[in-house]
């Protein structure tokens, strides 16, 4: 798993797509926008589902940026 | 409460695999562990599946699986804070630690306070944040401990008196002596054993709890309204939406500053093997997310009215509320499997943080500051007897003092080690801040925010007053932003009269 010889290459930063990062942040510490019931998925409240959905958002925001900067 | 046998043995037979593979873990991917990098850190050779094991093990602790949903459990909406907290932890950990990896890698560096050292030349500012780290992670070793405890006396096992003591010892003899022999490489590799039983355990909960109900709904449905959300804020304050909100921002920031962290991070073979698990770690926070509703499933099925869980939630208040969850739902050889996910659970970050505490006390006290001359052999060497040292204060500390003061010092932790962020974070992209000044500004950080938590009687969130309107607000950020102020305004002063030559050992092609 390790050793391979590309991982040690320095990734090039690529802004545009890091500035993605920022709507983590702004969906998150946006509290007024999600302190609701309504509507709610399969029985949970919104409160809870969309900040679980969040959690997979943003692992797939990060994982497009690596894509993007390998 | 009764003797849980049946869940009991199963415990035991899990317990005594994960000792074993402790044990042989020295000969995996075997190196010299008469190095410190190697019995510290692994070699720095976990690859990208290693490394997810071995962090996901590492930040999401047992403490955090039986607080959290303990949290939700009694205070309902605000407990899942921990779920926008661990959302924003990989933001900052795709961007800014990378570059502590590559750094730490071209000069060897093992811990943050090394880094210090090097990049600003200060070795009273790498004290500072060595003197942090250890403070910090101490009494988090601690509350590892309290999970632990928690699930053997869920099964009936007595956990008072001298006679109750005695699984906590022989845990804790078991996890000195392996980490002692295999360093870093036994809770990796005990850290796949316990992911595993937690994923497992985690969701058969999710799925079999809201079954018996019949669907979410209800499990919602038979939670008290007020507990559902925050409570709206009034006119004039920000209210709990500040509260929230800062908490989450306040402990993404200081997370991965922690030396348990660090050396997590450090061990990884590549800075990529860091920003791949920057996208795949969050699987954990699905984890923890979901288990945070276990504290309403444990409300929904009512276990606190239940009379045979009585003795339990007596004796560890919410915290037995996930325990007795899993003992309502499940047969007793499950209930054995989901409580030595928590126990060795606890295993995992325990026998981390005391590597991480030991390698900075070696590091940055030792080898710094008593015997510079000292062979590597011979840092390995202490490296490994601190770490027993540490784990029997830790031990001490939960025997001989109340476990409040465990719970006050890890808030107090909390808002210390984020005091290390102008240092670490912003000292990984501009040498422009001076190390003098970063010394000054953790000072004022370290005193303003110890000084905030006494003042708001241990309540980790402030009533900021600013103009016409009150702004609740997490006080480790407080006492951040206090410390910023003082290292940037201080800096350039610093540097014009010179007291700081810049003396940094790292150049710009290092960090990547």
């Amino acid at each position: 798993m390790s050793g391979k010889q590309d991982d040690h290459k320095p990734m090039r930063p690529v802004i545009w797509a890091r500035l993605l990062l920022l709507l983590p942040f702004i969906a998150m510490l946006w509290v007024s926008t999600y302190n609701t019931l309504e509507p709610e998925w399969a029985g949970i409240p919104f409160f809870y589902w969309y900040q679980l959905l969040w959690v997979i958002l943003s692992a797939g925001i990060v994982a497009f940026i690596y894509l993007v900067e390998r | 409460m009764p003797l849980n046998l049946t869940a009991l043995i199963v415990f035991i037979v899990l317990f005594v695999f994960v000792t074993w593979l402790g044990f042989i873990a020295a000969r995996w991917r075997a190196g010299d562990l008469d190095l410190l990098h190697e019995w510290g850190l692994g070699g720095r050779r976990f690859g990208t599946m290693v490394a997810w094991f071995l962090i996901g093990g590492d930040l999401y602790t047992a403490y955090t699986f039986i607080a959290v949903p303990a949290l939700v459990f009694g205070a309902g909406a605000l407990g899942f804070f921990a779920v926008p907290y661990t959302i924003m932890i990989y933001p900052i950990l795709y961007i800014i630690f990378p570059r502590l990896w590559s750094v730490a890698h071209k000069h060897g560096f093992v811990t943050s306070a090394d880094f210090v050292r090097g990049r600003f030349g200060n070795r009273w500012l790498a004290l500072a944040v060595a003197f942090t780290g250890i403070l910090a992670t101490m009494p988090y070793i601690a509350l590892q401990l309290v999970g632990i405890e928690v699930v053997i006396g869920a099964m009936g096992v007595e956990t008072n008196g001298l006679i109750g003591d005695l699984p906590l010892i022989i845990a804790f003899v078991i996890l000195a002596a392996f980490t002692y022999t295999s360093g870093l490489r036994a809770p990796a590799m005990i850290a796949v054993v316990k992911d595993l039983l937690i994923y497992l355990t985690v969701l058969a909960a999710v799925i079999a709890v809201p079954m018996k109900l019949g669907g979410y709904g209800h499990v919602f449905s038979a939670i008290p309204p007020e507990k559902l959300l925050l409570k709206s804020p009034v006119d004039g304050t920000t209210g709990t939406y500040s509260a929230y909100a800062t908490l989450a921002l306040g402990s993404a920031f200081a997370l991965f500053l922690y030396p348990h962290s660090i050396t997590g991070i450090l061990s990884s073979s590549s800075a990529r093997v860091v920003r791949r698990n920057a996208a795949i770690l969050p699987a954990y926070s699905l984890l923890l997310g979901l288990l945070a509703l276990m504290g309403f499933m444990a409300i929904a099925i009512g276990v606190a009215k239940m009379p045979e869980f009585k003795p339990g939630f007596d004796e560890f208040k919410a915290n037995f509320s996930v325990p007795a969850l899993f003992m309502a739902m499940f047969p007793s050889w499950f209930v054995g499997v989901a409580f030595s996910a928590i126990a060795i659970g606890a295993l995992v970050p325990a026998a981390i943080m005391s590597i991480a505490t030991a390698n900075t006390c070696t590091r940055n006290i030792y080898r710094e500051f008593i015997h510079p001359a000292c062979s590597p052999a011979e840092e390995s060497q202490v490296a490994k007897i601190v770490s027993l040292v540490i784990k029997a204060g830790a031990l001490a500390f939960i025997f001989f003092l109340p476990l409040q003061y465990a719970l006050w010092l890890q808030l107090l932790g909390g808002v210390w080690i984020i005091q290390t962020a102008p240092s670490v974070m912003l000292g990984l992209y501009t040498r422009f801040l001076n190390g003098w000044a970063l010394f000054l500004g953790w000072l004022c950080g370290f005193g303003l925010g110890t000084w905030l938590v006494i003042i708001n009687n241990w309540a980790p969130v402030y009533p900021l007053q600013l103009p016409g309107l009150t702004f609740p607000c997490y006080i480790a950020l407080i006492a951040v932003a206090a410390n910023l102020v003082v290292s940037i305004v201080l800096s350039p002063l610093f540097n014009t009269i010179g007291s700081g030559q810049p003396r940094d050992i790292t150049a710009a092609v290092d960090y990547y």
